[in-house]
């Protein structure tokens, strides 16, 4: 197996044409995915296309819009972004819950996005908070909502010499709170058993006006639960709306046995998780930003 | 196979070095430039015997690519005493015996130092979390956390009286 | 906490200096197994087996060899057959034969990931590309990865030739069951028939993994006239040489073994793996090559400690005296024969003086890795369900269960399935210090309960070879055999400092290799400090006598009238009455006036005691998912005497810890086609940082009448307890009995689930 070619390009057209002329080029970011695949053998890349030194591919920019995060910014950087964190501390938490702090120095959320991992930690929290994803290629520059980036364990609908520039979040909104819970055998480490990110508005009287609730590692990919959502509004997250939530959450859960966790425990957690879940985001909800 | 010539900050020092694409920084500092302070415990980044700090992050030198370094300025195990004079964080380590095997020590002993760096006064939990990426089976861990915080207590009480007035 | 008898004034034994390896270890210098580099070296890579059981029909190289780079290849044809015999390991045998097979299949694939060709090329990429050109024709064969399928009288067999020890009548049709072996004492059934209270359970554990954070890893150089070096960590470098020699049927005087720095073993490192491959790949191309595991390889094709299955009936007095025990385990040793089985059994109970016993153990094979040695081998299986079964017991008899222990505790005088009286042991000494510690009578929270356990481990002694020599200006070094895996330089130059009556920084300790000192056993049995350091106490009262010996030369007195004192011969008689020569000034007319000052020991130790240990655990067990955090831990143990404290503290939180993953996250999982599915550090799960509190130690200083610092060996006895221990407290938290472990959050869930409905 000859060894790949290494690129370092400096601009997203120079990215695109190089993944464009080698289908069998992997774009690098934090590489924490890529280099132990490759490592294993599990992928075998002609050529690997390092975006780290493409202007604006690492930071958070801020406009009325929202937030644009690059999408090789590693986890750890996003803690130091004051106004993201005060915004989205779920997603933040969320992506600083993967691997350890060497890990976090280097993972992106893209790249955890990309890598499709039904377990992938900052999913269910971007899917919560209505993340969508620039993706640049061939053919111009497209958004994909992020619960419809991943289409299956380890498989993104990211066409051929695609790849995903900026993740999108919307400015925070008023009465908004967001939280991310995850299941794990040990308390560091580990990938998630289950995972559940919920994003939540609550108007001035403390009534739920939106709710989203995403859960990660009990299906082939994130599972944005709109029923189990849809029973939060209207009310107060009183215990009957919880337990309503948590029914409609353990319908759509489709986990299965491996050796990370079986199925109805993966089912179980989901809802007591989401509980918990509900509760970050509502004490969340109520601070002003 | 064609190998590339890496030039990057080590230790202070400016350094070139083959590798091939597929290498990674740890392949580089153990068997391109011979320090092999750091470890391979696992080469899937789960171990953090091969903690190094890259451009100021603390980083699994097994999850970086060789080739990532150009340019960039690294410090390893070999780079934390200050010549011959050891750190407070290296003195601690063997003062409370918090090394068996020594294995797992020189990642450690970086991860520390990226910790007390940014945070002077890191509670206990906050020690275990921060470390929970560096294994230990030697120890249990307990000597090893408070190595850390008497370290960051010396620490602090240097920066303090470096700070006093004369 | 009773006050250790006639505790000696020691100026040394007992502190806590600076390790003498300790700069090179915090700064990177100290070189470990795999980062020793030899001038010409190249790379070896090993092919494995992706089956569980499998004939190798034929193995075609001839593409891999023609790959640019390649420089030697090596199956299972190149090994010499030897017969089957045992050495001498120290805590147990080792048979060549299965030796030689484990390192490299001869005839079948015993497991996945068992070596069947290796490759050296001029770099380890090229090695790796070769492997994939290697051609294997494998006949793939049904295999078996549990205890009921592997002793099925139908199972598919790993090998035509075991006949099951230990039965009678001799088996006449071979199995996947090497021994059976039992031993019993006065008459257990009929205490249990008769009995106020019967206990009995089922208790059942997977393989778990040592878990050392360095892999394994050698550089070997074999030249063309017969002579070879091995340059590698290891828990032993006689034992190197001893199996290598004999795996390849060579002198082991052709053999020169340099210990490395050594990144844990735990037991894991006191077998060898790569060492006889390398030495073939080196002789066949010329060049010194190095070896080395992966982490996967690592889980796959290293030895971890046997899982398996412990059923145990324990029947009581109402006022808790245990009249009789039955117990039977069968643990899975894997591709070949050896799962602890002895060490298992006379363990289970060695901490109890109970009249009516019988303990059974199998050694059961299957498709896995063959099992190697684990901190204590054997103990911590049977002791956990022994340990368990008494928990349950003072809860039926309402009795408290340190109480429950200190009743039925072994005494000095007590006679046991070994059938030899106790010696000073100190097993009743530790219970009471943890009843008496403030963990026990903590306060617990909602949702937390506390469980205790106690074990045992008997110890080692062995052979041991250590030479003393003085340099002319007094300072001393002291040469070993015996590898440094957790801090045992530091323990020899207080030993040595100590007997000489001299500063501890005059005294520097060496790790010779095996061509530069006597045969030593391995590090490993709890022995080092106990064999190796009763052996430098003896080269160093050598050394005074010798002194002493000149200094009376010197002043024309008689041997009486030279005694050794604070570092220094004094004259007690004639005219130099009161003359004081000191080490410094003797060395110095040494090498060119009698000789140099020098002493050599060679002894194999006798005199061992086992240690004791009593662990209190609190857990807190979050009911909604199962989880369970561990909230306080302290661990109790009888050291004899504590040489240098960190070290034995070490030893007591490494081991606490060790067993607390074993209890509760770890284990080799296996999918259906025989494939081990956590061969890494991220689904293999070992506790990390922040799993863990601080684990409190309290040393009990109970001294060894056989060793001249009282040392009893500690190294093993803290993985013992946590089993029993952990399960213990999860059982009191939910009011569940835990008998399987780990006790991950799925399966306590579970349970907690079953028990609402």
């Amino acid at each position: 197996m000859p060894s790949p070619a290494f690129h370092s390009p400096t601009s997203v057209a120079d990215a695109v044409a190089l993944l464009a002329a080698d289908p069998g080029a992997r774009v690098l970011s934090g590489g924490t995915d890529l280099i132990v695949q490759m490592k294993s053998g599990r992928v075998a890349p002609t050529a690997i296309i390092d975006i780290k030194r493409i202007g604006g591919m690492i930071g958070v920019r801020q406009d009325s819009s929202g937030f644009m995060i690059g999408a090789a910014t590693p986890c750890t950087a996003l803690k130091d972004d004051k106004a993201l964190a005060a915004a989205w501390p779920g997603v933040v938490e969320a992506a600083n819950l993967i691997g350890s702090v060497q890990v976090r120095g280097r993972a992106t959320m893209a790249g955890n996005l990309c890598n499709a991992s039904p377990a992938a930690d900052s999913v269910p929290a971007l899917v919560a908070a209505r993340a969508t994803c620039r993706i640049v290629g061939p053919g111009g520059m497209r958004e994909l909502a992020a619960e419809m980036t991943t289409s299956g364990p380890g498989q993104t609908r990211l066409a051929p010499g695609e790849f995903i520039a900026e993740i999108c979040l919307p400015p925070r909104p008023s009465g908004g709170g967001d939280a991310y819970l995850r299941s794990i055998p040990r308390t560091e480490m580990d990938i998630a058993v289950v995972g559940v990110g919920a994003a939540l508005v609550l108007d001035a009287s403390g009534t739920c006006t939106a709710a989203r609730i995403a859960l990660g590692a009990v299906g082939p990919t994130v599972i944005l639960a709109e029923a189990a959502g849809a029973a939060l509004v209207g009310t107060r997250l009183d215990e009957a709306a919880l337990d309503a939530m948590a029914q409609e959450l353990r319908a759509v859960c489709q986990p299965i046995d491996d050796k990370r966790g079986t199925a109805a425990y993966r089912t179980a957690m989901a809802a007591v998780l989401a509980r918990r879940v509900v509760k970050l985001a509502q004490a969340r909800a109520g601070v002003a930003e | 196979m064609t190998r590339m010539l890496i030039s990057a900050t080590i230790n202070g020092d400016a350094c070139d070095f083959l590798a091939d694409p597929a290498d990674t920084l740890l392949d580089a500092l153990r068997d391109e430039l011979g320090l092999t302070g750091s470890k391979e415990g696992c080469g899937s980044g789960d171990c953090g015997a091969c903690t190094v700090m890259m451009d100021g992050d603390m980083v699994c030198s097994c999850l970086v690519l060789a080739a990532e370094a150009e340019g960039r300025v690294i410090s390893t195990i070999e780079g934390v005493a200050d010549g011959s004079q050891l750190h407070p964080i290296q003195r601690k380590f063997l003062e409370l015996g918090a090394l068996q095997c020594g294995f797992c020590t020189p990642g450690f002993i970086v991860a520390t130092k990226a910790l007390l760096d940014r945070n002077p006064d890191p509670s206990e939990s906050e020690v275990r979390y921060w470390l929970a990426g560096n294994l230990c089976r030697c120890t249990g861990y307990d000597k090893i956390v408070h190595a850390v915080l008497d370290a960051a207590a010396e620490m602090r009480q240097d920066h303090q009286s470096r700070r006093m007035p004369a | 906490m009773n006050a250790p008898e006639s505790k000696r004034a020691f100026r040394l034994v007992g502190t806590r200096p600076v390790r003498p390896d300790g700069v090179d270890k915090v700064t990177g210098k100290a070189l470990y197994g795999p980062d020793f580099v030899a001038a010409g070296m190249i790379h070896g890579a090993i092919l494995r087996s992706p089956h569980p059981h499998a004939r190798i029909k034929s193995i075609d190289t001839r593409k891999a060899e023609a790959l640019a780079g390649v420089k030697a290849v090596v199956t299972g044809a190149d090994f010499p057959s030897s017969t089957s015999h045992e050495i001498l390991l120290g805590e147990g045998t080792g048979n060549v034969r299965y030796a030689s097979q484990n390192c490299m299949a001869q005839g079948k694939a015993l497991y996945e990931g068992h070596a069947v060709a290796a490759i050296a090329a001029t770099s380890e990429a090229v090695a790796r590309a070769a492997l994939e050109l290697i051609e294997v024709d494998y006949e793939v064969l049904p295999h078996v990865m549990d205890i009921a399928s592997a002793m099925a009288s139908d199972a598919p067999l790993l090998h035509d030739d075991i006949f099951t020890k230990g039965l009678d009548p001799k088996p006449e049709r071979a199995s996947n069951v090497p021994l059976r072996f039992t031993t019993a004492r006065g008459d257990p059934a009929a205490a249990i028939a008769s009995a106020h209270t019967v206990i009995s359970g089922k208790f059942t554990l997977l393989p778990v993994h040592q878990g050392y954070i360095e892999p394994h890893a050698c550089v070997a150089s074999w030249n063309s006239d017969g002579q070879g070096q091995i340059w590698a960590s290891s828990q032993g470098a006689f034992m190197i040489r001893e199996l290598t020699a004999g795996i390849l049927g060579i002198s082991q005087a052709n053999i020169r073994v340099t210990p490395l720095e050594i990144g844990g073993g735990f037991g894991g490192k006191t077998t060898i793996y790569l060492e006889p491959v390398a030495m073939l790949l080196s002789r066949k191309s010329g060049r010194p090559v190095r070896l080395a595991m992966r982490r996967d390889e690592v889980f796959r094709a290293s030895g971890p400690a046997p899982g398996g299955e412990v059923e145990i009936t324990m029947a009581a007095d109402a006022d808790g005296t245990i009249t009789g025990v039955e117990l039977e385990f069968k643990l899975m040793g894997g591709a070949f024969p050896g799962s602890d089985t002895h060490p298992a059994a006379f363990s289970a109970l060695a901490h109890y003086n109970i009249a009516n016993c019988r303990v059974t153990g199998w050694d059961v094979l299957c498709n896995m890795a063959s099992t190697a040695a684990y901190r204590a081998p054997g103990a911590p299986q049977t002791v956990f369900a022994v340990e368990s079964c008494i928990d349950e017991l003072a809860i039926k008899l309402g009795i408290d269960p340190i109480d429950l222990r200190l009743k039925n505790a072994v005494r000095p005088g007590d006679i046991g399935l070994m059938r030899v009286p106790a010696g000073e042991v100190g097993y009743v000494e530790c219970l009471e210090a943890a009843k008496a510690h403030p963990h026990w009578s903590a306060p617990l929270g909602p949702n937390q309960g506390r469980g205790v356990a106690g074990g045992v481990w008997g110890n080692y002694g062995g052979s041991s070879t250590v030479v003393v020599s003085v340099a002319d200006d007094g300072s001393v070094l002291v040469t070993t055999g015996s590898p440094d895996i957790g801090g045992s330089r530091a323990s020899m130059a207080i030993m040595a400092a100590e007997t000489l009556e001299i500063a501890y920084e005059q005294v520097r300790v060496n790790i010779a290799d095996t061509s530069s000192i006597g045969f030593s056993m391995l590090t490993g049995g709890s022995r080092t400090t106990f064999a190796t350091g009763k052996a430098v106490v003896e080269a160093c009262e050598a050394v005074i006598a010798d002194l002493c010996g000149r200094a009376a030369a010197m002043w024309g007195v008689d041997a009486s009238g030279a005694v050794w004192r604070d570092g220094a011969v004094h004259c007690l008689a004639g005219e130099q009455k009161d003359q004081v020569l000191t080490l410094r000034e003797l060395a110095a007319k040494a090498n060119f006036g009698k000789g140099p000052i020098a002493a050599e020991i060679s002894l194999n130790a006798t005199g061992i005691l086992p240690g004791f240990g009593v662990h209190i655990c609190d857990t807190e067990v979050d009911p909604e998912t199962g989880h369970v955090a561990i909230v306080r831990y302290t661990a109790v143990q009888d050291v004899g005497t504590a040489i240098h404290p960190d070290y034995v503290e070490g030893q007591m939180q490494g081991g606490a810890a060790q067993g607390i993953g074993w209890a509760l996250s770890e284990g080799y999982l296996f999918d259906k086609s025989g494939r081990m599915e956590n061969p890494g550090f991220l689904d293999y799960r070992m506790p990390v940082c922040s799993d863990l509190p601080m684990i409190a130690t309290v040393m009990i200083e109970k001294p060894n009448p056989a060793h001249p610092y009282g040392v009893k060996g500690v190294g093993e006895v803290p993985i013992v307890p946590p089993l029993g221990a952990v399960a213990n407290a999860v059982s009191r938290t939910i009011g569940l009995r835990q008998r399987d472990l780990p006790m991950t959050p799925d399966r306590v869930w579970s349970q907690l689930q079953a028990a609402k409905a």
